[in-house]
């Protein structure tokens, strides 16, 4: 079973830092390094973590015209955010939506010159560029880039990091894309990753990543942190993981994202609608919704895990919801999690019991995220 | 004072008809930091191989069964504050519950630390 497993470029390189490699999405990758999961976290909070990311799926979206705007236009046929308004050297968070509201993957969307670049989920990549090339094959070509690494730089000091070994990154604000190189390897940066923090995403070749992932190590502020870290860095920024804190399952609007969809696609908007979903995704815009994705906080230290039950009553009689992650949030210091509860008791500071061992702990509905972004706006 | 070893990495040293509980150095390690421990209520009988006490790490929570079966008669206070004292000191100061032998003889079937040695080589 594990020689079905798939290799990043960068396998040898976590394997001599110590890496301890688990399946996941058919990756063999790296859940810790020898610091340690709680070591690697609060070293990407106060300094810089690199992350290998390359199981992640990148494709190019070309329009068949050779007009990016027809790409950008194209593409709105399948999700709720506003690409066309998206300007060359910016990206935007949006997700693949399905024709009940449901969310089928949620991904970054990037517009450099001519084409549109797309970051996705590892564990739906093969699924959504099918999807996408059957959807959208009479206007536009989906290139999947199976051959470019993924290697993200997040921390406080990420910035000063990068800006030493490419001083064009010092430019960028969050949620830019550019291009530059990084120890002598082309890269495409984006300003962003899945941490809270400031940071960097780089692609490129695969056949560069070790000069980059080595070149990135060299420098005194970075250390190397896994999936481990990546998971509790993500559930304090309040960043939903696909798959447990959304799924087909569940729309845009249960899960606390229409932030993601801009004015343009929403009812009155100048391209309001069009995408699968539409009429009940913008509909739950204007209606609400019967549950929402939000933060809990459980009193004590001990962790509430995904699928915990949430209660209105310490006796576990009124369920109004389930968590979907949960861990112990290093930074937050405390128990942090997300999930769904009914929108009567989604306001902050709704008090809740969790499910626990059998056992109700004191728990409230928390702001995300709970831990203080660090993005350069 | 003897302590035994189990396959699902505790160990049990044995102080008269009290056995105190704990995980090994190696599964310490394998673990991680841990964030949390808690054991059953005092008082709680629990037989060989049941649920005694969990151990949290930032990912995921892990079971500790009773080596023995038992009544839980203690648990380390000073790991609510600081359950890290397992990944410091997981065979002394780290220490997780004290359970009341019921049944001696179970003894016999655990390992010692050269078995259990040969077992994480």
């Amino acid at each position: 079973m594990s020689d079905s497993l798939q290799r990043t470029p960068l396998y040898d390189l976590h394997l001599s830092l110590g890496g301890r490699m688990v399946p996941f999405a058919g990756y063999e990758m790296p859940v810790q390094y020898r610091a340690g999961v709680m070591a690697e976290h609060q070293h990407t909070r106060t300094a810089a973590g690199l992350f290998d990311v390359s199981h992640m799926g990148q494709a190019h979206l070309h329009a068949r015209s050779g007009r990016v705007e027809d790409a950008a236009l194209a593409l709105e046929r399948l999700v709720p955010a506003d690409i066309l308004s998206l300007k060359t050297g910016r990206q935007r968070y949006t997700q693949l939506t399905d024709g009940n509201g449901g969310i089928l993957d949620d991904l970054m969307v990037s517009r450099l010159g001519d084409t549109l670049v797309l970051v996705v989920n590892a564990a739906c990549k093969e699924a959504d560029l099918a999807h996408i090339a059957a959807a959208l094959h009479d206007e536009c070509i989906v290139e999947a880039l199976p051959d470019r690494a993924l290697i993200a730089i997040q921390g406080p000091q990420a910035g000063a990091v990068m800006a030493r070994l490419a001083p064009a990154s010092a430019d960028m604000r969050f949620m830019d894309v550019a291009e530059f190189a990084v120890a002598g390897v082309p890269c495409l940066a984006s300003r962003s990753g899945y941490t809270g923090e400031d940071g960097f995403e780089l692609g490129m070749a695969a056949d560069g990543a070790v000069r980059v992932a080595e070149a990135l190590l060299a420098e005194p502020e970075v250390a190397p942190a896994g999936l481990g870290a990546r998971d509790s860095l993500r559930l304090e920024a309040g960043l939903c993981l696909y798959g447990s804190d959304i799924d087909r399952g569940t729309t845009p609007v249960e899960g606390a994202l229409e932030w993601s969809i801009q004015k343009s696609r929403r009812t009155g908007g100048a391209r309001a609608g069009g995408f699968p979903g539409a009429d009940i995704i913008l509909g739950q815009i204007e209606g609400g919704v019967s549950r929402r994705r939000v933060g809990i906080a459980v009193e004590g230290r001990a962790p509430v895990r995904g699928g915990a039950r949430l209660f209105a009553d310490e006796a576990g009689t009124q369920p109004v919801g389930h968590v979907t992650s949960g861990a112990f949030g290093p930074t937050f210091g405390a128990p942090v999690g997300m999930g769904y509860v009914e929108t009567a008791f989604a306001a902050t500071g709704t008090p809740l019991f969790a499910e626990l061992r059998g056992r109700y702990l004191p728990a409230a509905v928390a702001a995300l995220p709970f831990v203080a972004p660090g993005f350069k706006r | 004072m003897t302590v035994y070893y189990t396959k699902e990495h505790e160990w049990l040293r044995v102080e008269g008809d009290v056995a105190v509980v704990g995980i090994t150095a190696h599964a310490a390690e394998e673990l991680g930091e841990l964030v949390f421990v808690e054991a059953k209520d005092e008082g709680t009988e629990v037989a060989q191989g049941d649920s005694a006490a969990v151990v949290e790490s930032v990912k995921a929570a892990s079971d500790i069964y009773a080596p023995v079966s038992g009544t839980v008669v203690g648990f380390n206070a000073a790991l609510s504050d600081d359950p890290s004292l397992v990944n410091r000191d997981p065979e002394a100061e780290g220490w997780i519950l004290k359970l009341r032998i019921a049944d001696a003889g179970q003894l016999a079937g655990l390992l010692d630390a050269d078995a259990y040695a040969a077992l994480i080589a």
